[in-house]
């Protein structure tokens, strides 16, 4: 029972702060702003989704004591844990790569790294 | 021999991980433990090089593996926690103040540089752009510059985070 409703509340803000990741991506004005909303906060949400896998299966092998289910939670953990590295490299290369192309930041304030001698 | 016993023992704990549930003895069957143990043996045996190359075995210290697991679990977990609800705040007003910012690392190994350019990435709001090599400053996109800092020339990292010093933590961690 209260598995259940830890599972449904972690479903809840995942898919949240996923259409805010999104709504983010509509939004903002140029690559580096919405990479902000669209690789972090849907990392963020994809943790939540994998977190209601991890208490579903280890809510179920509590119950059963079946092996399957061990399978299922350290699964989803090493697919949490990739996630999180690939998306923080990933989005590293993604940045450097678009002001290396010269995309100037829209609205930007201060951009120190333009100020740089290549 | 050093480099060799690491990445068999790395690679044998993730071939265990993957294989957890499969049989009755404690979680695995003996054939996945006779398999696990071979190819550890053999990726050892072709990667044991490649993997070390630095020559730098300070993170094989369990000690400092415990602290970076306490590290990604309390503090870190922390702030991107805050940020995200800060960006997600950012994204429903659309109050925004970009800008590309230099932070001074003053870090000194590459994996203490790697940790905080991945820290600072993970945590939404920031984004390391560029890296300095000569002087390990990083360059970070900040989704709202506070007001005041587009005119000095360097922020010290600390202040990037507001609730927890991670720098220091990954400098406890990694030097």
């Amino acid at each position: 029972m209260i598995a259940e409703i830890l599972v449904l509340a972690c479903l809840v803000i995942g898919t949240v702060f996923n259409c805010l990741g999104i709504l983010g991506l509509l939004r903002f004005p140029d690559v580096y702003t919405r990479m902000h909303a669209t690789t972090k906060m849907t990392t963020f949400g994809s943790f939540f989704t994998a977190l209601a896998v991890i208490v579903y299966g280890a809510s179920l092998f509590l119950g059963t004591g079946d092996g399957q289910y061990v399978t299922l939670v350290l699964h989803t953990a090493v697919a949490a844990i990739a996630l999180a590295m690939t998306n923080a490299i990933g989005s590293h290369a993604i940045a450097r790569g678009a002001h290396r192309a010269g995309i100037k930041p829209a609205q930007a304030v201060v951009d120190r790294l333009g100020e740089v001698p290549p | 021999m050093l480099a060799y016993i690491i990445t068999f023992i790395l690679a044998l704990l993730l071939y265990l991980l993957f294989t957890a549930g499969s049989g009755t003895l404690w979680l695995w069957s003996p054939s996945e433990l006779i398999a696990g143990v071979l190819l550890a043996l053999l990726t050892a045996a072709v990667a044991g090089k490649t993997l070390c190359r630095g020559k730098d075995y300070r993170m094989a210290n369990p000690l400092r593996l415990v602290v970076l697991f306490l590290y990604l679990v309390g503090p870190f977990l922390v702030e991107v926690v805050r940020a995200n609800l800060d960006v997600a705040y950012r994204v429903i007003t659309g109050r925004i103040r970009p800008g590309i910012i230099r932070v001074p690392s003053g870090m000194k190994t590459d994996f203490s540089v790697f940790l905080l350019a991945n820290s600072i990435t993970l945590t939404p709001g920031t984004i390391t752009v560029d890296i300095d090599e000569g002087t390990n400053d990083l360059f970070i996109h900040n989704i709202n510059v506070p007001e005041g800092w587009e005119t000095r020339p360097a922020v010290k990292a600390e202040e990037l985070f507001s609730l927890a010093n991670l720098p220091a933590w990954i400098r406890r961690i990694a030097e």
